[in-house]
């Protein structure tokens, strides 16, 4: 069942690479108002960026679509970013997360899952071929102590 | 993200800098690759500490720098990498693979 967000923000994009760096800057600022660490920022950041490259690198590879990445604050001071296309959908998702597998040119290098699932809590993949591929991420950020409390 | 280029004694330096991620990994693949052809080094030093952001596409570009001076029998360092970059190329287990100071 989906918790309730106590905060959320949608952002939607063509397909195109410039956007990959407004993404994952966008849900940092975002992520911004649960206190994270500078690291933890950091993870949700290239986790992002992972992930938006997937589907801009994957999803559409001939023609430019809609990417739709959407951040929520969940409680117990949870994160939970997903980043979803209407793209060419992945086949075979268990192939998809080994590490060094890819089906990008030779830029890619196939660990983007591999960061994902190490820089993040939990990762659940959806994808049905022809219709588009849907990536959930969770965090849970440590809690932090207050200034003055 | 930028590439400044140093050559001295068959030795080159390729200083990055600025955000490396797969907008600019093509750009910045076509450009190490010209350095190096261009340079024939013996070694080959990525000098990250100008790097404010990398994600899996700067895996991607030091495993084909490996390739190319394997190809030239010579060696790949890389050296100054900053914390976020550090975990990345731990998450992927790439200093099983590069030399990484």
């Amino acid at each position: 069942m989906k918790s309730k967000a106590m905060n959320e923000v949608a952002l939607e994009f063509p397909s195109r690479s410039s956007n990959e760096g407004f993404a994952r800057s966008a849900v940092a600022c975002f992520a911004a108002q649960m206190d994270p660490t500078l690291n933890e920022l950091e993870d949700i950041k290239t986790a992002v960026s992972e992930a938006v490259t997937n589907a801009i690198v994957h999803a559409y590879p001939d023609s430019i679509g809609k990417v739709l990445v959407k951040a929520r604050v969940c409680p117990g001071n949870v994160l939970e970013i997903t980043v979803k296309d209407h793209g060419k959908g992945i086949p075979d998702i268990d192939k998809a997360r080994e590490p060094m597998f890819t089906t990008g040119g030779e830029e890619r290098s196939g660990m983007g899952f591999t960061i994902m699932e190490s820089f993040m809590d939990k990762l659940v993949v959806r994808s049905v071929p022809g219709k588009g591929t849907s990536v959930t991420m969770k965090k849970k950020l440590a809690p932090r102590m207050k200034a003055g409390k | 993200m930028e590439i400044n280029a140093k050559s001295m004694d068959r030795n080159l330096l390729l200083e990055l800098s600025g955000e490396i991620d797969h907008h600019g990994a093509r750009d910045a693949m076509r450009e190490m690759e010209l350095a190096v052809d261009a340079a024939l080094p013996k070694k080959l030093v990525l000098d990250m500490a100008g790097v404010t952001f990398m994600d899996s596409s700067g895996i991607a570009l030091i495993l084909r720098a490996q390739q190319r001076m394997c190809l030239l029998d010579g060696s790949v360092l890389v050296c100054h990498v900053p914390e976020q970059a550090k975990r990345v190329l731990d998450a992927a287990g790439i200093g099983r693979l590069v030399t990484i100071r």
